[in-house]
């Protein structure tokens, strides 16, 4: 059994946003860039599946801001092998469209029977990569998916609905699968793994085409949500806040005294 | 291409989703600009096509009664080739998820994702999508005008779409479902829990900023001074932290307390929908630019673990 997890690259959502001069994008400049938290669910899963079957996993991705630091701690944690698809990525936002074009392309010429990536993206405005792929393809697809168990040629997917409801359901491989959760915590990379997987300095690189698809978009403004109805800040100590909140919920009868 | 608008209807075992009724309030009136009509299309559950009389036609399609994505997208990539619609709404649940992508790849119209707005602007359609979990709000442009809008749950409201009505039913032919590589095993309801949130006055809510397991405890003080239970986002229940019957959100329960008290919760939209509706929300979050305050009546970035000891002392009092 072959595994590819594709990973990609977001902004940390922790940080402070800032708008571009044309207005139509984000500012990348000062952001630091993390692994898509559920590209890292996506692997953990994988590692579930290599420990239960010995499958080999490989962890792949394009050329997205700090994106060897995420392929050595996939190595780190487990991945066999990294490979970094070279040459898609211009100069701002990738599409998803251009993303799944690159990733068909290159899929197509190897032999991997689960391909499985995050369910969605914090920057994906333009579609979630997992069905795209599928589609293009011509595979099985499922996303929103909390479990996979995978034996020669078919895989038994967990696929979760609103309010936790989940169903069942039997693919056969190839096949391609958004991660919502793996079904353990995302284990950590020691340091010292991390370390010694970027001296070894193993990810392979692979030249690819600029990608000719595009998503059809035509960003007119980017913009923080608007201030007119954002919350009246508490401002003070901790004490002077807690006496603030206290005092709400007294006012509404939700604290006795 | 027509100036028709689609509204994919949803079903879960407890009938049409709120979701559905959103979205054909928000095509009734693209629709109108338009000049076109509203046609709902409703895969495998004939059934209900007369709950969707705000419609002007609906569409059913035979499919299995089971939900698979490789099925559903069969039956509605046929249906939006051969009626060619100007655009498509779907919700972004767990078949927006699966389908809206595998769709605008299929039928090549571009897709916006995340959308929480909609307007008319000649014959396209100006979407508002909430990017970067919820810090960012993008206004884009269809250029080819055939699009597709995966729509937030809770963007637009329902009782607009509730209309009563006799809209044209139509019994589109299914197309051949052979070869289908996807099989349905089972359904499983979700565990039911120890504790019922969704009936608390209070509930007292736990993200990630949290940061481990071992801190859950300081807010379970606070909580039970207030006699209140603990609610939690999505990180905290799939780490196993909290039972998932915990979990506020799109994934997990919607709650409607007096008050929702929040720490280390950034306000995802996907949390968000499952409690923006609360009476009162507070929320706690260092980030001062985090999504959450856009929802909360009143917020502090005060630090968690020097605001809940104050809290817990005070309403032990
Ligand atoms: C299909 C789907 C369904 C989903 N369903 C759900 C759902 O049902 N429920 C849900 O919650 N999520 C759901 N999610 C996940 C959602 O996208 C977010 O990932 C999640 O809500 C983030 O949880 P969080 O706010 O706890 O964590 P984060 O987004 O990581 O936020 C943590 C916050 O804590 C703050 N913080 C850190 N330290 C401190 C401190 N010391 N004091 C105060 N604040 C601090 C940070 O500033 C940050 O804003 C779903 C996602 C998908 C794709």
């Amino acid at each position: 059994m072959r595994i590819a997890v594709l990973l990609k690259q977001v902004p940390d959502l922790v940080e402070e946003f800032e708008i571009d001069d044309a207005g139509t994008d984000i500012d990348r400049e000062f952001l630091t860039f993390l692994l898509n938290e559920f590209d890292n669910q996506a692997l953990e899963e994988a590692l579930l599946i290599k420990d239960a079957t010995g499958a080999t996993v490989d962890v792949v991705a394009l050329d997205d801001p700090e994106v060897d630091q995420a392929l050595y701690t996939a190595i780190a944690k487990g991945a066999d092998r990294a490979i970094k698809l070279t040459g898609a990525n211009g100069d701002g936002w990738l599409s998803t469209h251009a993303r799944a074009a690159v990733y068909a392309g290159w899929l197509t010429g190897e032999s991997y029977d689960l391909v499985l990536t995050g369910v969605q993206a914090a920057d994906d405005l333009d579609g979630q990569l997992a069905p795209m792929l599928g589609a293009l393809l011509d595979v099985p697809h499922v996303s929103v998916v909390v479990g996979v168990e995978a034996a020669d040629g078919t895989a038994r997917i967990r696929q979760e609905f609103a309010g936790g409801a989940i169903s069942e359901l039997d693919v056969s491989l190839p096949a391609v699968v958004g991660v919502q959760a793996a079904g353990a915590e995302p284990r950590y990379a020691a340091i010292a793994k991390i370390r010694q997987a970027q001296q070894e300095g193993n990810v392979d690189e692979v030249a690819v085409d600029p990608p000719a698809a595009a998503s059809g978009l035509t960003i007119r403004r980017m913009y923080p949500p608007e201030k007119s109805d954002r919350a009246e800040m508490l401002s003070g100590s901790e004490a002077d806040v807690a006496d603030r909140i206290i005092a709400l919920l007294r006012e509404r009868g939700l604290v006795q005294g | 291409m027509n100036n028709d608008v689609f509204v994919i209807a949803e079903h879960s075992d407890a009938g049409l989703t709120d979701a559905t009724f959103e979205l054909l309030g928000a095509a009734r009136r693209l629709a109108d600009a338009w000049g076109g009509q509203v046609v709902a299309v409703i895969v495998g559950n004939a059934g209900v096509a007369g709950q969707l009389g705000s419609a002007d036609v609906v569409v059913t399609v035979d499919a299995p009664a089971d939900y698979t994505s490789e099925a559903h997208e069969r039956v509605l990539a046929g249906q939006v080739t051969s009626r060619d619609p100007r655009l498509v709404l779907m919700s972004m649940s767990t078949q927006g998820l699966d389908l809206a992508a595998a769709l605008s790849a299929t039928c090549d119209r571009p897709l916006v994702s995340y959308v929480v707005g909609l307007e008319p602007d000649g014959d396209a359609v100006v979407a508002t999508a909430q990017i970067y979990g919820g810090k960012i709000m993008a206004e884009v442009v269809v250029e080819s005008q055939a699009a597709i809008c995966a729509v937030i749950a809770g963007s637009f409201p329902a009782d607009a779409g509730r209309g009563a009505g006799s809209p044209a039913v139509e019994a589109a032919d299914a197309p051949a479902l052979d070869g289908l590589r996807t099989t349905f095993v089972a359904r499983h309801a979700p565990d039911a829990g120890d504790v019922d949130i969704t009936v608390a006055d209070i509930l007292v809510a736990v993200g990630r900023g949290i940061g481990g397991e071992d801190d859950i405890e300081l807010v379970q003080e606070f909580a039970d001074a207030l006699g209140a239970p603990v609610a939690a986002s999505r990180p905290i229940t799939d780490n196993g932290w909290l039972p998932k019957s915990r979990q506020v959100g799109k994934s997990g329960l919607k709650v409607k307390p007096r008050a929702y008290l929040m720490f280390g919760i950034s306000g995802a939209p996907e949390h968000l929908e499952g409690m923006r509706d609360a009476e009162l929300i507070i929320a706690c979050n260092t980030d001062e630019q985090a999504p959450v305050f856009d929802v909360a009546h009143y917020g502090t970035t005060v630090d968690l673990f020097d605001l809940l000891p104050e809290l817990t002392e005070r309403a032990s009092a």
